[in-house]
C-alpha cells in the first residue's frame, strides 16, 4: 500500500508534490498555535507594515501583527471552510443524485429540472445572497457555498447512477429481492463513487477560492480572526504604501488551490483508464 | 424549435424565482425584527411586518412578488427606498462592459493557445499552455486584480486604479477603466477556453475520419481549419455559456477591488446591510441573464449541429 503510493508519487511528481504540500498544510493547520512564533492577534503599534526581518519572517501588517503567524493561523480557518463547504455539498448532492438516478421517472424529471435551475445561478452571487440571508460569518458563508455546489455533485452522481443501474449485478440483487435501500448503498454507491471523489477534490479548490472571495468581501471570516481571504482584504487597504502585504496570503491560496486541482486531475487519470491516452 | 425551447425554459425561470424568493426564508428568526433594527418597539415591528406584507402566508407573498417581478417591479430597497430595478439598470451597463470585454479577451487569447497546444501535443509549447491553464484556474482573480492595480495603476500609472466611466459618456475612457478588471477576470477564462479547446481538438484530430482525411492527402492546415475547428465549435459554445455564468459571479469580487459601482458592489453592500429586495433583484437578474444565454446557446447548437435540432 505504502509502496504503491511511493511508486505513484514517483510516476507523477506534480501530484506527489501536491499530496506532500497538502499533508504539510494539514499538519500546519492542526499544530498552528505551536508552530506560529506569535499570536495571530498580538499587535505592536511600534512595528506596523514592517519589511521582513528575522524576527518577522514575512514582516508585519497594519496593526503590527506578524504576517507569518497570521498566515499559519489562517490555514485551519481556510481548510475548515473548504471542507465544510464540500461536506455540505456532498451531503446534499450525493443522496439526491443517487435517488434521482435510481428511481428515474418523475422524481428524476423534477430533480433534474431543479439541478438545471440551480446551476444557472452564478455560484458566488447565490452564495452572497444565501450568506446575506443566513447572516454573515465563515460557517454560514461556507454552508451557502456548499448549497450552491451541491447540484454539481448531484448531476454527476445521477449520471453515474444511471450507468451503474444497468449493470447485471444490480439486476441480480433485485432478483434476490433486495430493496432500493439495500441496492443503493451496497451496489450503486461503491461503483458510482469514483468520479465523485475526483470532483470532490476539484471542488475543494473551488471552495477555497470561494472562501477567499467571501472573506475578501467581508462576508466570511470576521476580524480579528485571520483567514487568507481576510488578510488579502486588509492588504488591499494598504496597497499603496505596502503592496508586498498581498503576496503571502495570495500565494498561499494559489498554491493550495493548485495542489487540490493537481491532485484531482491525477486521481481522475488514475481512476479513468481512457483519460490516460491524452 | 425555438418555441419549444422557450416553453422549456419557463419552468426553469419559475423555479429560479422560487429559489430567489426562498432566500428570505433562510433568514433566521423574524425578518420584521431584523429589519426594525435594535431596540425597536413592538408597534414598530408590527408596522414593518404589515408594510412589507410579511404577515401573509408564504405563497401569497411569493405570488405577489412574482406577479410584480413579471411586471418588472422588483419592489424597493429597504435602505434607500429607491426602486430596485432602477438601481440595477443604473449599474448593469458597467458590469456588462467588463464581462463582455473579459469574455472577448478570453476567447481571443484562449482559442489560439488551445489550437497551438492541441496541434503539437507533448511539445514544450503544449506543456507551457497546459501549465498556464492549471495556474489560471487556481488563481484567485481578485488577487490578480490587486496585483494588476499595484503594478499598472499605482506603480506605472498606465490605467486608472478605481472607478468606472459610462461607455455612452466617453468610450475610450470607459474602456481604459474596464481594461484592468477585464484582464483580471479573463485569466481564468483564457485558461478554461484553452484547456477545453485543447482536449476537444485533440480528440477530434485523433479520430478515424481525420486519419482518412490525411490518407486522401489533405494538408494538416486544411484538416485543422475545415474539419477540426468546425467540430470543436460546439465545445466552444458550451465553454462560452459556462464562462458567462462564471464571469458574472467573479465580477462581483473583482468590482470590489476596483471600487467599481456595478452589480457586484450593489449586491455585496445589500447583503451586508440586509437589504433583501436588492439582493433578490440582483440574483434574479443575473440568473435570468444566464438562462437566456443558455437558451441562445441551445439554439446555436442546433444551427451548428443539425443532429441536435432533430432529436
Amino acid at each position: 500500500m505504502i509502496r504503491a503510493l511511493f511508486d505513484w508519487m514517483r510516476d507523477r511528481p506534480a501530484a506527489g508534490l501536491s499530496l506532500v504540500f497538502l499533508a504539510g498544510l494539514f499538519v500546519l493547520a492542526i499544530f498552528a498555535p505551536a508552530i506560529a512564533p506569535y499570536l495571530p492577534t498580538a499587535q505592536n503599534a511600534n512595528d506596523t507594515l514592517a519589511e521582513p526581518t528575522l524576527a518577522h519572517l514575512l514582516g508585519t501588517d497594519d496593526l503590527g501583527r506578524d504576517v507569518f503567524s497570521r498566515l499559519i493561523h489562517g490555514a485551519p480557518a481556510t481548510l475548515y471552510a473548504s471542507f465544510l463547504a464540500v461536506a455540505v455539498a456532498s451531503l446534499l448532492g450525493i443522496p439526491v443524485g443517487l435517488l434521482a438516478g435510481f428511481l428515474g421517472g418523475w422524481v428524476d424529471d423534477i430533480v433534474s429540472r431543479i439541478i438545471d435551475t440551480l446551476l444557472s445561478f452564478p455560484a458566488i452571487v447565490l452564495a452572497i445572497g444565501v450568506t446575506g440571508a443566513l447572516g454573515i460569518g465563515l460557517t454560514n458563508g461556507m454552508i451557502a457555498v456548499g448549497i450552491v455546489f451541491s447540484p454539481q455533485l448531484a448531476r454527476l452522481v445521477r449520471a453515474q447512477t444511471l450507468v451503474v443501474k444497468q449493470e447485471l449485478y444490480v439486476d441480480a440483487a433485485r432478483c434476490f429481492g433486495a430493496s432500493a435501500w439495500r441496492i443503493i448503498p451496497r451496489h450503486i454507491m461503491p461503483n458510482a463513487i469514483q468520479p465523485v471523489i475526483v470532483q470532490i477534490t476539484l471542488l475543494l479548490a473551488v471552495a477555497l477560492l470561494a472562501e477567499a472571495s467571501l472573506s475578501f468581501l467581508g462576508l466570511g471570516v470576521q476580524p480579528p480572526q485571520p483567514s487568507w481571504g481576510s488578510m488579502l482584504a486588509r492588504a488591499y487597504n494598504y496597497m499603496e504604501i505596502a503592496p508586498e502585504q498581498m503576496y503571502p496570503p495570495g500565494i498561499a491560496i494559489l498554491l493550495t488551490a493548485l495542489a487540490f486541482n493537481t491532485l484531482g486531475e491525477a486521481l481522475r487519470e488514475a481512476l479513468d483508464p481512457t483519460a490516460r491516452r491524452r | 424549435m425555438i418555441g419549444r425551447r422557450l416553453l422549456q425554459i419557463l419552468p426553469v425561470i419559475v423555479l429560479a424565482t422560487f429559489v430567489v424568493f426562498g432566500l428570505l426564508q433562510l433568514v433566521p428568526g423574524d425578518i420584521a425584527v431584523t429589519l426594525a433594527g435594535e431596540n425597536a418597539t413592538d408597534a414598530r415591528i408590527a408596522q414593518i411586518r404589515q408594510a412589507y406584507g410579511l404577515d401573509q402566508p408564504f405563497f401569497v407573498q411569493y405570488g405577489k412578488w412574482l406577479w410584480n417581478a413579471a411586471h418588472l417591479d422588483l419592489s424597493r430597497s429597504y435602505l434607500s427606498n429607491e426602486p430596485v430595478l432602477d438601481q440595477i439598470l443604473h449599474r448593469f451597463p458597467t458590469t456588462l462592459l467588463i464581462v463582455s470585454l473579459s469574455l472577448t479577451i478570453s476567447l481571443v487569447v484562449g482559442i489560439p493557445l488551445g489550437i497551438v497546444a492541441a496541434t503539437r501535443p507533448g511539445s514544450r509549447l503544449d506543456t507551457f499552455v497546459t501549465s498556464f491553464a492549471s495556474l489560471g484556474v487556481a488563481l484567485p482573480n481578485f488577487w490578480l486584480a490587486m496585483i494588476l492595480v499595484a503594478t499598472f495603476a499605482l506603480n506605472w500609472n498606465i490605467f486608472p486604479a478605481t472607478g468606472a466611466v459610462a461607455l455612452s459618456k466617453d468610450p475610450s475612457k470607459a474602456l481604459l477603466h474596464a481594461a484592468l478588471p477585464a484582464f483580471a477576470l479573463a485569466a481564468g477564462g483564457i485558461a478554461e477556453v484553452a484547456r477545453q479547446l485543447r482536449s476537444a481538438l485533440i480528440e477530434i484530430l485523433s479520430s478515424q475520419y481525420v486519419r482518412t482525411l490525411h490518407a486522401k492527402g489533405l494538408s494538416p492546415t486544411a484538416i485543422l481549419w475545415k474539419h477540426g475547428l468546425k467540430n470543436v465549435s460546439v465545445t466552444l459554445l458550451t465553454v462560452v455559456g459556462l464562462l458567462v455564468n462564471r464571469l458574472l459571479g467573479a465580477t462581483v469580487v473583482v468590482e470590489a477591488v476596483f471600487a467599481i459601482p456595478g452589480m457586484g458592489s450593489l449586491i455585496v453592500h445589500a447583503a451586508i446591510h440586509k437589504d433583501f429586495p436588492v439582493v433578490q433583484g440582483v440574483v434574479l437578474s443575473m440568473v435570468v441573464i444566464v438562462i437566456c444565454m443558455n437558451l441562445l446557446i441551445d439554439i446555436l447548437y442546433a444551427v451548428l449541429d443539425p443532429r441536435v435540432g432533430r432529436a
